[in-house]
């Protein structure tokens, strides 16, 4: 029988997964607060999110992990599946797509990491 | 009486002696209401073309014999009927995915080698004796299973698969079926050996979740199901393998 070499796919699927989850519970809410109720005042009070406000937020422990996960999740969700959706359109997965997509969500992970670790506590 | 209709039905032919590659055929076929587009084809056979190849056996959709592209959709033709398609022309054509090897006739072997690998029959947990009597099984533990045994091996799913048509290599929907319904058999114990294959770059990561596989069918075997089941049981494999004391698959 021939050999096969196991697959890396489930830490990428995993992302996956976990950003999808995310995306799901979370992403309408997010456009909707940050994209219609804050900047048109509805519902929400028009200061709802200024900056001393956010950057309170974003110096919380809890605040600054939600950001992290929003951001670094939603990326390699977003990242999978422009890698697959590339593979399906006929534009076959070398390692150039993978670093493409993939090495964006990496940047991006690490990018918000040292940002948000930067605005300190 | 009422009058004879008759319908076109464009063939995809292909004789590897003395074509190039397939090319189409049309044929005007008298039908009844009654008749499958299986019997279109014997019709064609019978009365304009004795060299039209094509596989079939119980025309009752159990042997999984006569599957084709039927206006592009992967159907088994036996239970497919002319009348549903009528006045339109119908087109029929070997299974998408596979090299054709003379007309409808789609080469299996590849198909065939996955279905080996993934071991598809009870590997026993531990060697046992005719004394030891017969295996016992509840209804729940039956329940695990019955639904993926249905597979009759027509391959419609792979003809269905983007995924196959892309790679492959792919173990693709229905052999991953087969191995998840010995996995969850409660007389078996190859879980470990199937995983290797499941896990590998052959494997379920090769789906995208499309889950036209499922659509067509015609067992309702889900083999979407059974796919997306083993991702989640490979990437528990992958991550808990370290754990386990005797390192999961390799």
């Amino acid at each position: 029988m021939k050999t096969r070499k196991r697959s890396n796919a489930p830490v990428f699927w995993g992302l996956f997964g976990a950003g999808g989850m995310l995306a799901a519970l979370f992403g309408p809410m997010l456009v909707f607060i940050t994209g219609v109720a804050v900047p048109l005042g509805l519902i929400l009070p028009a200061g709802a999110m200024d900056y001393p406000k956010m950057l309170a937020f974003s110096q919380n422990f809890i605040g600054k992990g939600f950001i992290f996960a929003v951001i670094s999740l939603f990326m390699w969700h977003a990242a999978h599946r422009i890698f697959h959706s590339l593979h399906e359109i006929g534009i076959h997965a070398g390692f150039g797509c993978k670093l493409l997509t993939y090495g964006v969500a990496l940047v991006g992970t690490v990018v918000s990491a040292v940002v948000l670790l930067g605005i300190g506590f | 009486m009422s009058e004879q209709k008759v319908i076109e039905i464009e063939v995809l032919r292909y004789l590897p002696e003395s074509d190039q590659a397939p090319r189409s055929e049309v044929y005007k076929v008298p039908f009844t209401d009654d008749m499958s587009v299986l019997q279109g084809a014997q019709y064609i056979k019978d009365h304009f073309d004795g060299s039209l190849t094509f596989r079939w056996s119980c025309r009752m959709a159990i042997c999984g014999s006569c599957g084709m592209m039927i206006n592009g959709i992967p159907k088994l033709s036996c239970e497919t009927f002319i009348r549903d398609y009528y006045p339109n022309r119908i087109t029929i054509e070997a299974l998408a995915n596979f090299p054709i090897e003379k007309d409808l006739v789609v080469d299996l072997s590849g198909f065939i080698e996955k279905l080996e690998a993934i071991q598809p029959y009870i590997i026993p947990k531990e060697p046992r004796t005719v004394e030891q009597g017969e295996y016992i099984q509840t209804p729940a533990q039956f329940a695990e299973y019955i639904q993926f045994t249905s597979c009759i091996n027509c391959t419609l799913c792979y003809a269905a698969c983007p995924q196959v048509g892309l790679n492959p290599e792919f173990i693709g929907p229905a052999a991953i079926a087969l191995a998840h319904r010995y996995n969850m058999d409660s007389r078996d114990g190859g879980q470990a050996q199937r995983m290797e294959l499941l896990a590998s770059e052959d494997g379920v990561y090769n789906c995208s979740a499309v889950g036209y596989c499922s659509e067509v069918c015609p067992k309702h075997v889900d083999p979407g199901n059974a796919v997306n089941i083993n991702k989640i049981n490979a990437a528990k494999d992958y991550f808990l393998r370290f754990l386990s004391p005797k390192g999961g698959a390799k």
